[in-house]
């Protein structure tokens, strides 16, 4: 008889943030309360948030996905600084996804520096809990 | 025997409708509006049976003002076309007001960046990458004079939307006003500065509440002497309503929003009539037609009760609620952008028929970015054509006494009331938003819409309906870093050349009347004279009252 597989699986661990200055937080509260109704543990950090303070939730809560809530334009500048952080943090495997308004040209630079999913106005929630659940490095249990 | 009614409904269902129903169902079991609000299929005079119409409508220029403030509605005035501009650098920013106001526009409209809104120079660390991206960068007074250089502040109105920093930013205003010669007691214009609803939809606060509203009375009393055609306070449902607010809760919370103002003028030691007629509103203007006509007409009746028969004021000025609107700016959708163009068309047409002051339409490409000069143009384009071509301005309240629209407002009018008294019962706005009422509301509203989305309850045209795969992109405007590194150059040269001891003495100044309950207007003033930036003020009142942080509510 084979030995039963291990297979490591717990409920998705997501840190929800909004980075830099905008307090324009419907699409981060709605996504967060999606994710958590999809079966997903959701922590919320609250506005303003500086990359060194969304990896460091990350870190604490071992957070298996990161999504930022971005729609004024900063991403440019927050996003490749929270890449690094997390890969000097060896956080590497944590999924990112943004969500909000981003121009088109800067899609493939923010793909380029790891970012893997990117999610415009209008995207179904499912198809980021969908995202999210094929993509994650833990293996969700729902 | 039951009483046959005016208009015979209870015949018309037996015999017309049921008949029709078996052969034919409707495409619905419930009809309602954008908001949630079950609607019947017909609309007649049993439903308002118990209006009377001297009383709860009233003909335009008298009380309660349902049917609008002016006698003559738009045949004397059109509304303000005041399209809301600002990006990049001041002169960045400057030409466009130049094209806008070239192209017919009658007043401006300033959208500031999130480093300005938020009290933060361009070289704090988090204003990193902000800087002239969502608006126009003003860090200091040089800014200001840039921003409306060659525009003669005494032959126009502007409105500044600004809110935790408004007392400089007016301050910096009325400067520049100052150095053109124009007479603080002649221009006009508005400042935002509506603190609440930032507390409870769009988060751009800095101080706690209480020393906040305490900025707002001391802006009240200086205005009330020295700038009496200003408009102190926008008091605002636009954002509560893009926030995910139902067109109730807008109502209900704005108008709520603006008795806590008036209130904490009148604890002040302010006389209503002396400064409530100095409060106007802002609204947005959303996507269920009727809905939204209904609101704005129950807005100026719920405004005339509270002022006349809450406030005891006396003046018909103080009873009279003025508006802004601005069509809704989270119905815009990125896919098939043209569409864009109707939807907004028939937001505004709404706004005109709701009686609006003034108005600003969006641009079809605002859900993909900052708008192009070409779509900005084709937005006032559409007030124009409703202006002038539709024949709907010829008319006061056109839709007044339609038994659909005027059951509609008195609904509102009620479930508006409800909420005042249930926010009343909390001790008040601010008490409200330190319990998260508001915020929860909100945000419950903005889930149950999201839903009704996904399982396609509701249709959004060229989204979760009629979707066309590969569109086409369209041209959008970028904006690049270089207006960051241009605000931080300007920045350097200004902390180099001004008297910094003369800015240092009047942050002292500030500081020090922040600890009492001396008019912070004049110091802030003496700041702005002397060149001190929005990030150095806004750090001289954070050291004396702290900052606000909220607890988020999901």
């Amino acid at each position: 008889m084979s030995p039963v597989p291990v297979i490591y699986m717990r409920k998705l661990r997501v840190i929800i943030a909004k980075p830099g200055l905008d307090g324009h937080d419907r699409g981060a509260k709605v996504i967060a309360r999606a994710l958590r109704d999809a079966g997903m543990e959701v922590i919320y950090t609250g506005l303003r948030q500086t990359p060194e303070q969304i990896v460091s939730a990350a870190l604490q809560e071992d957070a298996d996905v990161i999504g930022l809530s971005i729609l004024s334009g900063a991403h440019n500048h927050i996003a490749p600084r929270l890449m690094q952080l997390l890969n000097e943090k060896g956080l590497a495997d944590v999924l990112v996804v943004i969500g909000g308004i981003i121009p088109d040209v800067d899609v493939p630079r923010l793909k380029d520096i790891g970012v893997k999913g990117i999610f415009l106005p209008g995207t179904p929630m499912q198809e980021i809990i969908d995202f999210i659940n094929a993509n994650a490095r833990t293996k969700s249990e729902v | 025997m039951k009483t046959v009614a005016a208009s015979g409904k209870e015949r018309w269902q037996h015999e017309t409708l049921e008949p029709a129903l078996k052969k034919s169902p409707e495409r619905a079991a419930e009809f309602t509006t954008i908001s949630g609000r079950p609607i019947d299929r017909l609309y007649t005079a049993e439903d308002i049976a118990g209006l009377d119409y001297a009383r709860d409508v009233a003909n335009p220029g008298e009380f309660p003002y349902t049917r609008g403030i002016h006698p003559t509605g738009y045949r004397g005035k059109l509304w303000t076309m005041r399209q809301f501009a600002g990006f990049g650098t001041p002169e960045e920013t400057n030409q466009r007001y130049k094209t806008l106001l070239a192209a017919g526009g009658t007043g401006l409209s300033v959208a500031f960046d999130l480093p300005t809104l938020m009290g933060r120079d361009p070289d704090h660390e988090l204003s990193l990458g902000e800087v002239g991206k969502c608006g126009v960068n003003v860090t200091s007074l040089a800014d200001m004079e840039t921003l409306f250089d060659g525009i003669r502040l005494a032959d126009i109105t502007t409105s500044m939307t600004i809110n935790s920093p408004a007392a400089m930013i007016f301050a910096m205003y009325l400067v520049v006003a100052e150095k053109q010669g124009a007479d603080w007691k002649k221009i006009s214009g508005t400042i935002q500065n509506d603190i609440l609803k930032e507390f409870i939809a769009q988060k751009e606060y800095i101080f706690p509440p209480r020393p906040s509203m305490r900025i707002i009375t001391d802006i009240f009393g200086f205005c009330a002497e020295e700038a009496p055609k200003w408009n102190t306070i926008s008091v605002s449902g636009y954002h509560i309503r893009e926030a995910g607010a139902t067109a109730l809760q807008e109502l209900a919370f704005t108008l709520r929003d603006g008795l806590e103002y008036v209130q904490w003028g009148v604890d002040a030691g302010l006389d209503v009539d002396r400064f409530v007629p100095q409060i106007s509103f802002f609204f947005n203007a959303h996507s269920d037609f009727f809905e939204e006509v209904a609101k704005y007409r129950a807005a100026r009746s719920l405004w005339a009760h509270a002022m006349r028969d809450r406030f005891g004021a006396r003046s018909e000025r103080s009873w009279k609620l003025r508006f802004h609107s601005q069509t809704a700016g989270v119905s815009l959708t990125a896919q098939q952008p043209y569409n864009n163009v109707v939807r907004t068309a028939l937001q505004a047409l709404a706004a005109v028929l709701g009686g609006t002051n003034s108005l600003h339409t969006n641009s079809l490409d605002e859900a993909l970015a900052l708008p192009t000069a070409e779509a900005a143009t084709l937005a006032l384009r559409t007030q124009q054509i409703i202006a002038h071509e539709s024949g709907v301005a010829n008319v006061v309240d056109p839709l007044g006494g339609s038994y659909f629209v005027e059951k509609l407002t008195g609904d509102m009018e009620d479930g508006a009331q409800a909420y005042f008294e249930q926010i009343d019962k909390m001790g008040g706005m601010v008490e409200a938003i330190e319990r998260g009422f508001p915020q929860k509301e909100i945000a419950e509203s903005a889930y149950r819409f999201q839903q009704a989305v996904e399982r396609r309850d509701r249709i959004i045209v060229g989204v979760n309906d009629f979707v066309q795969p590969d569109e086409p992109p369209i041209e959008i405007l970028y904006i690049d870093e270089s207006a960051g590194e241009k605000q931080l150059a300007k920045l350097e040269a200004l902390r180099r050349t001004r008297n910094n001891d003369a800015v240092l003495r009047a942050l002292d100044g500030l500081r020090a009347a922040a600890r009492t309950t001396d008019n912070l207007m004049p110091p802030i003033l003496d700041a702005v004279r002397a060149y001190a930036t929005v990030g150095e003020m806004c750090d001289a009142l954070r050291e004396v009252w702290g900052e606000y942080e909220e607890v988020p509510v999901i």
